[in-house]
Formats: C-alpha cells, sequence, structure tokens
C-alpha cells in the first residue's frame, strides 16, 4: 500500500486553476521531486498536500487516512520553505527545539534529540548562533534539522536549493539525498532546476500549466520525455519538423531520416527530437544511416564539450545542435566554417504528434 | 547515524482546538469593539442630526380644580402667548431641551388651584415628563400642587431635514464652513513649504547640529494644541512683547489661529516629507549632473517629483489637522468661528445637541475626502520605498549650508520661542506686570479644571491607553496578516480600522454622548467613568498604530506560522516567542505614541470626562476660559515634561530589551 495518494487533486483561486486534476501514489522512503518552469504549481500542489491550502477537488489519502481537509497541525509532514523561516530570534538549538514542545518529552530528552540532529547536519558548533550570524548552506541545514527533529512521516522541501551559489547546491543535495536515505523518510522537493531533480529523485513529476506531464524515473524522464514539452524542459533537444513517409522513414525540408516510426501512419505530421550529445560522431563507418556533412555555423564553449551548430552542406536549411566533446574539436581543429560528418542513430530519434499542424 | 531519541506524537487534542476559537474569538472580540466604540457611535450621530424637536404647547390641554369644580384653562400655548413667554430662551430646541409649566403659568393664575389636569393631545405622545415618566399619546396626567411644580414640557421629536436647513439658512453658522476651510488651507499653504525646506536641510544640507534641529522639530507633538494658542497670546496679545509686529492687527482671529496651527501641524508634515526626501535615489542625481543639468533644475526634474507623493500626504495631513482641531480655535480664535468649535459651542454652551450632530456630518466630509486623497498618496509613496535605491550623500557647500543653517534657525526659534514664552509665564507670578518668580500658578487645586488630579488622570489614563492599546492594536494587525481564512472578517476589520483616521475627535466625542449617554444602551454605564476616556482614546488614534503594526508583521516572514503549523505548536506560542520579540521595536513605538497623544488630546475627551475623571489636556481649556492663562500655561508645560520623560524612558527601555533580547539583529 502507498504511503501517499492523490486523486484528481485540483486547486482553483477565483477562476484562475493553479493544479488541475493530479493524481499520484508514493510509496513509503521514496524520494519525488516536482519539476516545472516557474508558476506552474509546484508550491500550490505541495502547500496542497501539506494543508496549508485545501483542494477545491480531489482527495489525498496519507499512510492511510484520509486527510484531504484536516488542518496541517493534525497532519504528520516537516517542511523547509525557500527563505527557511528560521526565528530570527531564537538561537539554531531552541529553534530545532521549537517543535519538540508541546509533546511531554522531558526537557532532557528534548535536548538529547537536539543534539542528535545538530551532529545529523553537523552544526555542532554553531548550536548557539542565531540565524543570522550563520551562511546560508548553515541556515538550510538548521531549517532541515527542525523539520526533522519531530520525527516526521513525510518531508516537504519547496526549492531548499535555490537561494544558494552553484557549488553549495551541489554539495547540499547530495547531503540531503544522502540524509533521505538514512532515515528513510518520504520526501518530496519541489524545485526547477532540471539537473538537481535528475541528480537526487527516485522519481520526477513535471509539471505544466498546473497538470502532470510525466511521472518517472530520472533516466525515463531523461531518455523518454513523453512529450516535446518534457523533452525540451529536461536536457537539450533538437526539434525537426517532418512527415512520416513509409514505415521507419520520415521526410523533412529535403532530407530523408530513418526513424522508428512504430505507432504513426504514412503521411502524420510529426516532431523529430534528438539530444545533441546523441549525435554520433565517431567510428561513423559503423553507423550506415543517417549520415550527414554539414558545416560548423557556431561553436559555443561550454567546458567539458563544445556544443556547435551545424546546417547547410547536406542538412541544407536545417539547424541542428551537436555536442562535440573537447578532445574531439582538439583532433579535428573544430572551428567555425569547417566541415563535420556525423550520424543521428535511428534508435536515438523520438517521434511526436505535431500538434501545430 | 539512526534515530536514538523517541519523539512522541504531539498533543494534539485540547491546545491546538483552543487555537482555533481563540483566534476566532479574538476576531470577533477586535471587530465587536470597533464596532461599539466607532460604528455604532456614528451611526447614532447621523440619526441624531435628522431628529428635529420643537415644543408643540398646543398640543398641551389644562384644567384648573379650583372652587370645588374643574375649569377649561385652555392650551399651553394661550398661556405662552398670554405672557409672551420666549420657549427655550429663543433658541432651536433639542432633545434635552425642557420647559417647567411653572415658569409658563404665573403664581397669580395658579392661586387657589387645588389640582391640575394636564392633557397630551399629540399623536406620539411624550410631551410631558414627570419625573421620568413620559406621557402616553392622549394620556392626562391629574396633579397636586407639588408634583405640578416639577411637571415639564419636552419637545416633540421627529425626523426630517429641518436641523440642515437651518444650519444652512443660519450665516453665522454656515460661514464657519468657508472659515474652516479657509484657515485649513492657509495653514497648508505656509507648512508645507517651510517643512519641505526644514527637510531639504536636514537631508541635502551639511549643516551643522541636525540632531538638534530634529529633536526641535519634533516638540510640537509631545504638547495639547491649546499650547501654542496660550503661547502666542503671551507673545502678541494685548501685552505681548511682540504685539507691535503684527502692526495692529489682533491676534485673536484667523491670524492667530493660522500662526498655532502652523505650530502644531509642523512636526507631522515635516516627519512625512523628511521620509519621502531621504529614500531619493543618489543614481537619478548623477545622471541628471552627468546630463549637466543645473542645481535648478535637478530641483524641479529630480528632487520635488521624487518628494511629489510624501508632499500631497504630507498637505492632506496638515489639513485635516487644522480643520477638525478645537483647541487652536478656542483659545487664540476670538469671535472667529470655525466648524469644530461650532460643534463645542452647540453642545457645551447652547446644550443643542442636534445642530451639533448636524456640524459633525459637514466636518466628516472634508475630513473623509482629505483622509482618502492622504491614503492613496502614501501607497504611491511606499511603492517608491521599496524600490531599493542608492542614499543620496549630500555634499558640503558653505554658502548652502548657511542658509539652510539660518532658516532653520528661524524656525527653531519660533518653536522654542512658543515654548519658552509659556514656561517663562507659568513661572512667574503675573507677567508682564510682576516678574517675581513664584509657584502659585501650579497650585491648580485653587483653580478650575479639576487640579493636581487632573494631571494624575491624564497620565493614569494615558498608561492606560498605552498599554490595553497596544496590545489591541498589535493582536489585531497580527490576526488580519498573519492567519489564514476568515477571509470576510478579516477584509471587515481592516475597513474598520481605517475608518478613526476620518473621524474628528469632536465627532467621535459626540457621537459617545449620543451612544453611551442613553438609559437604553446596556453600556451607558460606562459614561463618565475612566473606561470610557481609554476606549474613545484608543479608537481615535487606532488607524496610526495599526498601520505602525502592519508596516512591522509584514517584514517577518510569511512562512513563520506555517512552519510553527506543521511543527504542531499552537498559534499563541509563535505569537509569544517570535512575533512579539521580534517586533518589540514598533510595539514600544505604538505605545509611545497612544501615551502621548492620550496625554494632549482634548478634541474626543472633552464631551466625556466627568467630575471625577478630569484630564490635564482639559483643564488646560477650562483654566483657559476662566482666565487664568498661566495656570493653563503651567499644565500644559506639565504634559510637555511629561511626554519628554515617557520618551525617555521608551528610548532607554527600547535599548535595554534591545541588548538583551535582540542579540540577533548583531551578526
Ligand atoms: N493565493 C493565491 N491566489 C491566487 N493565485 C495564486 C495563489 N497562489 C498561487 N497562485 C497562482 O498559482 C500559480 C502557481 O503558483 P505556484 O506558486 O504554485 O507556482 P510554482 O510552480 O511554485 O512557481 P515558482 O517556481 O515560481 O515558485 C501561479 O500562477 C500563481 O500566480
Ligand atoms: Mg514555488
Amino acid at each position: 500500500m502507498s504511503y501517499l495518494l492523490l486523486d484528481g487533486v485540483t486547486k482553483r483561486f477565483g477562476a484562475f486553476t493553479a493544479v488541475d486534476g493530479v493524481s499520484l501514489t508514493i510509496e513509503e522512503g521514496e524520494f519525488v521531486c516536482f519539476l516545472g518552469p516557474s508558476g506552474c504549481g509546484k508550491t500550490t500542489l505541495l502547500r496542497t498536500i501539506s494543508g496549508l491550502e485545501f483542494p477545491s477537488q480531489g482527495r489525498i489519502v496519507q499512510a492511510g487516512r484520509d486527510v484531504t481537509r484536516m488542518p496541517p497541525r493534525e497532519r504528520d509532514f516537516g517542511i523547509v520553505f525557500q527563505s527557511y523561516a528560521l526565528f530570527p530570534n531564537l538561537t539554531v538549538r531552541r529553534n530545532i527545539a521549537y517543535g519538540l514542545e508541546n509533546r511531554g518529552m522531558s526537557r532532557s530528552a528534548i535536548e538529547a534529540r537536539v543534539d542528535e540532529l545538530l551532529e545529523l547536519v553537523g552544526l555542532q558548533e554553531h548550536a548557539h548562533k542565531y540565524p543570522a550570524q550563520l551562511s546560508g548552506g548553515q541556515q538550510q541545514r538548521v531549517a532541515l534539522a527542525r523539520a526533522l527533529a519531530p520525527s516526521p512521516g513525510l518531508l516537504l522541501l519547496d526549492e531548499p536549493l535555490s537561494a544558494l551559489d552553484a557549488k553549495v547546491r551541489l554539495y547540499l543535495r547530495r547531503e540531503i539525498r544522502d540524509l533521505q536515505r538514512r532515515l528513510g523518510v518520504t520526501t518530496i522537493m519541489v524545485t526547477h532546476d532540471q539537473e538537481e531533480a535528475l541528480s537526487v529523485a527516485d522519481r520526477i513529476l513535471v509539471m505544466k500549466d498546473g497538470r502532470i506531464e510525466q511521472i518517472g524515473t530520472p533516466i525515463e524522464i531523461y531518455q523518454n520525455p513523453a512529450t516535446p514539452f518534457v523533452a525540451d524542459f529536461v536536457g537539450t533537444m533538437n526539434f525537426l519538423k517532418g512527415r512520416v513517409e513509409a514505415p521507419g522513414i520520415c521526410r523533412l525540408d529535403g532530407l530523408t531520416l530513418r526513424c522508428r516510426t512504430a505507432s504513426f501512419h504514412q503521411g502524420d505530421p510529426v516532431v523529430l527530437a534528438i539530444r545533441p550529445e546523441d549525435v554520433v560522431l565517431r567510428d561513423l563507418e559503423r553507423a550506415p544511416e543517417n549520415r550527414f556533412q554539414a558545416r560548423v555555423l557556431h561553436a559555443d564553449f561550454l567546458g567539458p564539450y563544445v556544443r556547435v551548430e551545424v546546417g547547410e552542406g547536406e542538412l541544407g536549411g536545417v539547424r541542428l545542435l551537436v555536442d562535440c566533446p573537447i578532445n574531439l574539436v582538439r583532433e579535428r581543429e573544430l572551428r567555425e566554417g569547417t566541415a563535420l560528418t556525423f550520424a543521428l542513430p535511428a534508435e536515438r530519434i523520438r517521434l511526436y504528434r505535431d500538434g501545430a499542424g | 547515524m539512526a534515530v536514538q531519541v523517541a519523539v512522541p506524537p504531539a498533543r494534539a487534542g485540547l491546545a491546538l482546538k483552543a487555537d482555533v476559537w481563540l483566534t476566532r474569538g479574538f476576531i470577533v472580540a477586535i471587530i465587536l469593539y470597533l464596532v461599539v466604540a466607532l460604528a455604532l457611535p456614528l451611526a447614532t450621530l447621523l440619526q441624531k442630526s435628522f431628529e428635529v424637536y420643537e415644543f408643540r404647547p398646543e398640543k398641551v390641554a389644562l384644567a384648573f380644580y379650583r372652587d370645588g369644580a374643574w375649569q377649561d384653562a385652555g392650551r399651553l400655548s394661550e398661556w405662552v402667548e398670554r405672557r409672551g413667554y420666549v420657549l427655550n430662551d429663543g433658541l432651536r430646541a433639542s432633545e434635552r431641551s425642557r420647559e417647567r409649566f411653572v415658569d409658563i403659568i404665573p403664581k397669580r393664575e395658579r392661586r387657589g388651584v387645588e389640582r391640575f389636569r394636564v392633557t397630551d393631545l399629540s399623536a406620539g405622545g411624550g410631551l410631558l415628563l414627570l419625573e421620568g415618566r413620559l406621557s402616553e399619546p392622549g394620556e392626562t396626567f391629574e396633579l397636586s400642587r407639588r408634583e405640578f411644580s416639577r411637571l415639564r414640557l419636552r419637545p416633540e421629536a421627529r425626523f426630517g431635514f429641518d436641523n440642515y436647513r437651518y444650519y444652512f439658512a443660519t450665516p453665522a453658522l454656515r460661514s464657519s464652513i468657508t472659515n474652516s476651510l479657509f484657515i485649513a488651507t492657509l495653514t497648508t499653504l505656509i507648512v508645507i513649504p517651510i517643512a519641505f525646506g526644514y527637510a531639504y536641510a536636514l537631508t541635502r544640507s551639511c549643516m551643522p547640529m541636525k540632531g538638534f534641529f530634529k529633536l526641535v522639530a519634533l516638540v510640537p507633538i509631545l504638547v495639547p494644541s491649546l499650547l501654542p494658542g496660550i503661547g502666542l497670546v503671551y507673545l502678541f496679545g494685548k501685552q505681548g512683547v511682540l504685539t507691535p509686529l503684527l502692526f495692529g492687527y489682533d491676534i485673536y482671529g484667523p491670524i492667530g489661529i493660522v500662526m498655532a496651527s502652523a505650530f502644531f501641524t509642523f512636526p507631522h508634515a515635516f516627519l512625512i516629507i523628511l521620509t519621502a526626501l531621504s529614500i531619493a535615489d543618489a543614481r537619478l542625481y548623477e545622471a541628471a549632473l552627468s546630463l549637466r543639468a543645473s542645481p535648478a533644475r535637478i530641483f524641479w526634474t529630480v528632487t520635488l517629483p521624487g518628494a511629489r507623493y510624501g508632499l500631497i500626504s504630507a498637505a492632506f495631513v496638515v489639513f485635516t489637522l487644522v480643520i477638525t482641531d478645537f483647541g487652536v480655535p478656542k483659545v487664540v480664535g476670538g469671535t472667529y468661528n470655525v466648524l469644530a468649535l461650532d460643534i463645542y459651542k452647540q453642545v457645551i454652551g447652547q446644550q443643542n445637541f442636534q445642530i451639533g450632530a448636524v456640524v459633525s456630518v459637514v466636518l466628516l466630509f472634508p475630513a473623509a475626502v482629505a483622509f482618502a486623497v492622504d491614503r492613496m498618496a502614501s501607497r504611491r509613496q511606499v511603492a517608491l520605498l521599496t524600490a531599493r535605491a542608492v542614499p543620496l550623500q549630500p555634499e558640503p557647500k558653505r554658502r548652502f549650508d548657511l542658509l539652510m543653517l539660518g532658516f532653520c534657525g528661524l524656525v527653531a526659534v519660533y518653536i522654542l520661542g512658543i515654548l519658552i514664552m509659556c514656561q517663562l509665564a507659568a513661572l512667574f507670578t503675573f507677567w508682564p506686570y510682576n516678574l517675581t518668580f513664584s509657584l502659585k500658578n501650579y497650585d491648580f487645586d485653587r483653580m478650575d479644571g479639576g487640579g493636581w488630579a487632573s494631571y494624575w488622570n491624564s497620565v493614569e489614563m494615558a498608561s492606560w491607553t498605552a498599554l490595553i492599546g497596544t496590545a489591541i492594536v498589535f493582536s489585531g494587525a497580527y490576526i488580519v496578516e498573519k492567519i489564514r481564512g476568515l477571509f470576510a472578517a478579516r477584509q471587515g476589520f481592516q475597513l474598520l480600522a481605517m475608518m478613526p483616521m476620518a473621524v474628528p475627535g469632536m465627532v467621535l466625542g459626540l457621537s459617545y454622548i449620543f451612544f453611551f449617554n442613553n438609559p437604553a444602551n446596556p453600556l451607558s454605564f460606562l459614561y463618565g467613568t475612566m473606561a470610557i476616556l481609554v476606549i474613545s482614546t484608543i479608537v481615535h488614534f487606532y488607524t496610526v498604530s495599526h498601520l505602525t503594526a502592519v508596516t512591522a508583521l509584514k517584514q517577518m516572514d510569511a512562512e513563520f506560522e506555517a512552519v510553527s503549523e506543521s511543527l504542531k505548536q499552537p498559534l499563541w506560542r509563535m505569537f509569544t516567542r517570535v512575533t512579539v520579540p521580534v517586533c518589540l521595536p514598533a510595539i514600544l513605538d505604538i505605545a509611545i505614541y497612544l501615551f502621548v497623544n492620550a496625554m494632549t488630546t482634548v478634541s474626543a475627551v472633552v464631551f466625556l470626562y466627568s467630575t471625577r475623571t478630569t484630564l490635564a489636556s482639559v483643564a488646560v481649556l477650562n483654566m483657559d476660559d476662566a482666565g487664568d492663562i498661566a495656570p493653563a500655561a503651567a499644565m500644559g508645560m506639565m504634559i510637555f515634561y511629561t511626554n519628554v520623560a515617557a520618551r525617555l524612558i521608551q528610548t532607554l527601555l527600547a535599548r535595554a530589551v534591545l541588548a538583551r533580547t535582540q542579540a540577533w539583529r548583531r551578526r
């Protein structure tokens, strides 16, 4: 039996629908990320799960209890907000102890529990400081410790890392992941950073305009994006408009491409999608299909690889983004204007129905 | 590492349930407070302004029992005519007007009458009043001689526009409207440029002694508005040292009113404009300079537009303060009538409550309009403020700085001059004739106005107002800002909280008389107590306190309550443990604001004090009225020193509290 069940959850603000018919089950101990662009309703969905907002429609069941209309104080969860919302006039220790009162715990038990959490997040030396005296990353960990102190069954994180700089984010997201594994607490994290979601989540829920676009493991989401929106939002994707010419063959702008047309019929308008890193540049002899030669029009240096835009030559008016490892760039002396031969492996090309016609 | 310490579940029961009911109960209570202490009295006032009272002696029939037989004695109107009796001394009747029958029917006509029959022929009844009992329609009272001597005639009541018709048909009353508008406009036109110059000097020049000048500018807030009037009388009155400066004009009248009003409104305008000027963005000035704009052009294109909402807001605040103030015209107005003073004169002088109510309604209009404009302007100003800017650092310019110093010096001399004059007058035996030092003017117990007891009453009243008012205002603002749900109740409350600012004190006071001094009202026991003074003063100064609290609360993280709730803690713990400590500076600001205003206010309480609850500010008024001007000045200065002391205590307290509880503010 799943730990959390959402059934057709809808939240309206007046005439505006912020969350639209979301159904979802989350297993105990799972780490789920809500991913989507700004304003797509991630925070609203999270607040609905916590009871800080009540759904306009639908049902929420947590640990076998129907909690749909239950106020937050009667539910079982801990939450960390983007702003951390640490109480500025209480020390780190008092902040963490805040949720341990009102439970009949002895003073010494509370202190012991706080020590435990301080150790868990590695802030023993900072216990007597005030939040304003801590760095952003430290504040974030205090907020996490405070939310975890009462041992909640569900941990909700609303963009917990977005206020931090890149290095700290990278480090902290691993720490959150490890912590979650160790404690086994079911966790939902909201983020609009696809990389963050891919690296920490067991499953990702991609949202757009209040609706679920796709739910799946990071690998599923990345490799088999269900819609062009997901494909575009998670990673980078080349989109090419075309038409199914025959089973296994598509035509676009004078090019003919081999690809898997499985569920499409002849003549269907389609969008072909391929990721820049899936374009094959080496051992081309072993990839006879979809081989083209074109010119490098642009090159963006991105550190470990160079993202080049190719076109003209055999591509004609079509433009493609291709990721070239840095050693290959050096080897072939790639630069704007040089020619490049590459192949588009048929099994890496995804087809979507062309909505725009 | 696994969890070692077991955490038991929260006690979901009573404490948390109580929490919900506590907040609901509180918001209901606070709305009820504002309804009972503001909305209902105002509604009553409006109703009273439409009640028309008229004596109808022709509807009273009389019969005398004389010589063993009843004789028809005609209608009361015939007696009135026959004697040429003037009902109600020729004044318009109001709800409290009464006439004794024995005054209308002369003694010789009653000789030999053993019993009297008096019949109320009116359709509504109630024309006759005998020891608290009213006549029914058509009822006949049969009375002994003794009873007849106690019988009173009441005016008949109906609803209509007659009071308004009378008001606008009476030139003496109507002229107050133009007088009030004239005085308020003129004062605004004088005060705003001066306040702007003063604030400009403090923000844009490098003149010395800025701290001193800022303190001086705030001094008038600490004294009742009656005091500058008294000071001006000493300076420019018949025996004044500076009277020649008036070139023969009389200080009593518009000149005095404008001069004194300028004194007491100055700090209010100054503070608003100072805020507007201090948020100026240095980058704008640098941009203008780089475009080679001349200083004059920069002033007109950058400085003034940047402060325009502040200027508008300040102008309407000054206008409202002047038009609703009655202390100044009372002291130096002479025969010059203004609206606020008319209310006082109608109610206290002529006991004409109906016309008092009409004037109140008339006065509500300009005050409400000014209030609305001010709110719109200050909202815009706040929007400017949130866009963070680089603060402007003035550069020393010798000539300009000296000029500004001279200007501020003049203003400071005016403010301090009036104050020092009052203090001197209070300390000398009899200014300007007997300049020996004496404390006899402080012997308040020998004067009208309640003596030293009024002073202590005022301190008590102000303390209660600060204590209870701060608690109500801050908790109310907290609920409006931080509680989810209860949307309608919060909206209603927000509206009620803004209303007091648009209601002049005189109007509030009069509406309290109507509402609370009515035996049918179960709350009438409050009338004449210390409690009603505290209640009315809190309401009178509610809006500004409320806005201060809301501003402080808006700066708190919006998620605190959600976090606390997710940690299963009751709201009051959040409130006492975090909200109150973090907002303590703002809370102290509210408390001192309420205290100072409670010490100086006259307008609302002048209608509400009783012999046991006389107040210092009202004592200033009454002593001045009785001609004891020096003691009035002495009492006014006592209020000033008390407020200075209160401010000092607040500053020290704030500092101590900050040091102890707000260590977190330091990094
Ligand atoms: N209380 C509210 N009243 C009205 N509209 C709201 C309210 N809360 C959220 N919305 C709207 O609902 C939509 C979704 O908001 P939400 O905060 O859930 O977005 P989000 O996905 O968390 O975005 P972000 O990444 O920017 O935080 C937005 O268009 C927002 O304007
Ligand atoms: Mg959000």
